[in-house]
């Protein structure tokens, strides 16, 4: 019997060499308990050592293999083949991105973005270790729960029109982070995180697509995240207008 | 060695890529329609103003054919906007009782709940 097998057409960009990324077609063997990360590997090791792309934990955990695949940005460990077969897969860096090299992506924007909201537990004073535990109930642990689940694969900011269209916009996972520590009781940074969060650039520049939520690997959904800090912020204004001289 | 990203301009037609990316330009679409009928409303309102023979024209008017046209392209896009948005409003208003996350249903329903009523509503001052 012969083997049986699948095209994989891979967006390749060697910057010394390239002016422009071009599509390369390699033929992989197709197996059903593979994902794409599987047949990257393949290639990789078999046919194509120049190969170039981001890959670490293989389980959905580490964040690292984002990428298009069929124009849908997913984890390459998390596709699996047999979702595709008999058809072509086509797999390129993740949208939105720079390309540095073939399948690998320049993440640093979101790098900036990410630190610019402070994503830490900004305390109201410094506790010492013998103040014990900051303790706090699970009702108040599961309000902010879901977004810390976030690994930054970053499929959320391939996948949003408006970080494309509008490259300022402080994005999906960033906003979840600052919503996630907001939400958090230990917390007492959210006013230095809304110079950000609730600027033009921070939710402002959401004009919820909601796909965000819809590629999420971890059922974060940023979407909501961002929607809520846009409703706090609205209250906040109203707050400061009816009350000028009261507390922000 | 130097550096030499490479940014791929995103095409013009993005929103034609995935159903998804459709439906959503189709929800901003709908506030065209929406506008455009509100203004149609104050405009009705002005020729009331001006008396019963100008109203009975612009009663008139609203019966050509590009006008129920028009009502009909609005009536969808209205619908379009309504359940989209109904659709959403859970994420922007989290239930949380005790420990346990609520799913967005009741959200959603209270939404379809209040819009009937207050069409019953507007109905019944309409016959008042």
């Amino acid at each position: 019997m012969t083997e049986q097998t699948l095209q994989v057409e891979i967006l390749r960009y060697r910057p010394e060499t390239d002016q422009d990324p071009a599509f390369q077609t390699y033929t992989v063997p197709y197996r059903d308990d593979w994902v794409i990360l599987d047949a990257l590997n393949h290639i990789k090791d078999n046919i194509d050592r120049t190969l170039s792309y981001r890959w670490s934990c293989h389980m959905a955990v580490c964040g690292s293999c984002g990428m298009m695949i069929n124009g849908e940005p997913k984890l390459s460990c998390h596709a699996f083949l047999r979702d595709y077969y008999p058809n072509k897969v086509r797999i390129e860096p993740l949208a939105n991105f720079p390309i540095e090299r073939d399948l690998v992506a320049v993440t640093d924007d979101f790098m900036e973005k990410l630190e610019s909201v402070k994503p830490y537990v900004i305390p109201k004073q410094e506790r010492a270790v013998d103040d014990g535990p900051h303790l706090q109930t699970p009702a108040q642990l599961n309000a902010f729960k879901q977004y810390t689940m976030c690994i930054n694969c970053l499929l959320c900011y391939a996948a949003c029109p408006q970080y494309g269209l509008t490259p300022n916009f402080v994005g999906p996972a960033a906003l979840a982070l600052a919503h996630r520590y907001n939400l958090d009781t230990r917390d007492a940074g959210r006013e230095q995180r809304q110079e950000i969060a609730a600027s033009n650039e921070g939710v402002w520049d959401c004009t919820f697509v909601g796909e965000c939520s819809q590629v999420c690997p971890k059922s974060v959904d940023p979407a909501a995240a961002i929607q809520q800090t846009k409703i706090a912020s609205t209250i906040d204004w109203y707050k400061a207008l009816l009350n000028p001289w009261g507390k922000r | 060695m130097s550096r030499k990203p490479y940014l791929r301009k995103m095409p013009k037609s993005w929103w034609l890529a995935q159903r998804r990316y459709t439906s959503y330009m189709a929800r901003e679409m709908s506030c065209v329609f929406i506008g455009a009928y509100s203004v149609l409303i104050v405009l009705g309102l002005y020729r009331l103003s001006q008396g019963r023979a100008e109203y009975g024209a612009f009663l008139e008017a609203l019966q050509s054919p590009p006008s129920l046209v028009f009502h009909a392209a609005a009536l969808v896009f209205a619908l379009i906007h309504t359940v989209s948005w109904f659709s959403l409003a859970p994420k922007a208003m989290p239930l949380q009782i005790g420990e346990k996350k609520l799913s967005g249903g009741p959200v959603v329903l209270a939404h379809y709940a209040v819009w009937v009523v207050v069409s019953a509503g507007v109905l019944l001052v309409a016959r008042i």
